[in-house]
């Protein structure tokens, strides 16, 4: 197999590790926002529910999670998942990663000064209001850096799709390599999660920078 | 008519009474400063009277209007739609500022004004290209929080008080988390606003300012009003409590 056809081949299989980590990220950080409410609800029972699915979330392989979430139906009520597989690896990933990020919104979150809320209180802002303008822009400048660290560890996880055969860069990488007998479909794909992540830690330090003009 | 008047106010901290019994009123133009040891439950009245705490006993009302009382033995605050306008009348002046750090100084102070109370563009920014022209802050209306100094940002805490032209406004130690060389230039402004007949209510630790600016003043300890009286009749009491609170104070200060 020349060099072209491989990359040929790889080049879908990037897009789908690509489209993998969009979904992912697209969906999971207002998710954990939205979870990390849960966390902090004053209803016990809310906010024991949530502590445990976070728990069990981080807790677990996001491997394993990945194969509950694709058989689970067929095991449990021998659902057809033949056309299922996609969607199973977004939602898989969504609700893990939505696990990591509520606890980095939760932590922002309680680490923003009491004063803060209560100047907009005393200034006539709703919650609602005092929370989108004045807590959470602050919030996510908190949170850039950890979240930097999830986002770079989600393009090496979107790996382990392959886990449900799903044909992403790392399946493709691994097939080739096995039927070719030839280590190169390996290098490319270092070669393509590095620079994925080089371009991800430029797109982060660019925010990061946008949004130093305050302290 | 009084613009605040506090009736009967008590406020419990898990069992620790803070506030006992304090009764209190603001008159239009009035400027009242309270004194009083640390932990007598200064800030408490203001975070009561601008609804930071909830009070659990006694009742209050801003221009004649009832923002809570006590009805079959436990405090009822009046409904949402009452209080969004009840609160219009007061601002308040932190110890620590609490400026928006995310927001230019013309941001913090024109934000609420505009996406608030809805007001007019051009009014809204007439108003506070002149309140920093009061406050001596006309050139920092682009810069940040984090540029400021502590004596800056109170003046511009201040600013974005008075943008909503409140009817009272209260200060809890303006001074006190500045440094001593920069105090002089926060009071200057208070000081200002009270020859304007701004209704001030100053919770402060600096006695030579609140003798001259109040036209009363009041001394709590315990929980409870110990002296309510005017400045000269405070430093001339003879009251045990407040002559070894005012001593304590020299010998400290
Ligand atoms: N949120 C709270 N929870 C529990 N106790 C509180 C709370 N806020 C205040 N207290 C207590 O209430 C008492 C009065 O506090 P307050 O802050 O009103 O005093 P202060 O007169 O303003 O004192 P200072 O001069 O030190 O500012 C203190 O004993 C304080 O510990
Ligand atoms: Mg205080």
């Amino acid at each position: 197999m020349s060099l072209s056809t491989m990359l040929v081949q790889m080049g879908d299989g990037m897009l789908k590790s690509i489209s993998i980590f969009i979904w992912t990220l697209v969906l999971s950080l207002p998710l954990g926002l939205i979870v990390s409410f849960g966390r902090m609800s004053k209803n016990r029972i809310l906010r024991g529910i949530v502590t445990f699915y976070i728990s069990v979330m981080r807790g677990t392989p996001l491997m394993l999670q990945l194969l509950v979430v694709y058989f689970g139906p067929y095991y449990l009520f021998q659902a057809n998942i033949g056309a299922y597989r996609y969607t199973a690896i977004i939602f898989g990933f969504v609700v893990n990663y939505a696990a990591y990020f509520a606890e980095i919104f939760r932590s922002g979150i309680q680490s923003m000064p009491k004063g803060q809320y209560e100047a907009a209180d005393v200034l006539g802002y709703s919650r609602s209001q005092a929370f989108m303008k004045i807590i959470l822009p602050q919030v996510m400048k908190r949170i850039l850096p950890p979240v930097t660290n999830e986002t770079i560890t989600l393009v090496k996880d979107t790996s382990l799709a392959y886990a449900l055969a799903y044909s992403e860069m790392f399946s493709i990488a691994k097939q080739i390599a096995a039927a070719q007998t030839t280590f190169t479909p390996l290098i490319v794909a270092a070669v393509f999660y590095y620079i994925f992540n080089y371009v991800v830690a430029g797109i982060m330090s660019y925010i990061e920078k946008k949004l130093s003009y305050y302290r | 008519m009084a613009v605040l008047e506090m009736n009967h106010i008590k406020k419990v901290f898990g069992g620790l009474t803070v506030l006992e019994d304090i009764s209190l009123h603001v008159d239009e133009g009035e400027v009242l400063s309270i004194i009083g040891p640390s932990g007598s439950g200064k800030s408490t009245i203001l975070r009561c009277a601008t609804f930071l705490e909830k009070i659990d006993g006694g009742e209050f009302s801003y221009m004649g209007r009832k923002a809570a009382w006590e009805e079959n033995g436990s405090v009822k605050y009046a409904d949402k739609a009452s209080l969004k306008e009840i609160k219009k009348n007061f601002g308040l002046v932190f110890q620590n500022f609490n400026l928006f750090p995310h927001y230019s100084v013309m941001k913090n102070l024109t934000d609420a004004p505009l996406n608030v109370q809805k007001r007019q563009k051009d009014e809204v920014m007439a108003q506070a290209e002149d309140l920093l022209k009061q406050m001596g802050l006309s050139d920092k209306g682009d810069a940040y929080p984090y540029q400021l100094s502590g004596g800056q940002s109170q003046r511009v805490a201040i600013a974005r008080a008075l943008m909503l032209n409140p009817g009272i406004l209260f200060f809890d130690e303006p001074t006190s988390a500045l440094d001593p060389e920069l105090t002089g230039e926060v009071l200057r402004v208070i000081k200002s606003l009270a020859d304007k007949n701004m209704t001030m209510v100053i919770v402060t630790h600096e006695m030579k300012f609140a003798h001259d600016i109040s036209d009363r003043m009041i001394f709590i300890d315990g929980g409870v009003i110990v002296e309510d009286c005017t400045p000269e009749e405070m430093f001339s009491s003879k009251n045990e409590r407040l002559q070894s609170f005012l001593g304590k104070l020299e010998t400290t200060y």
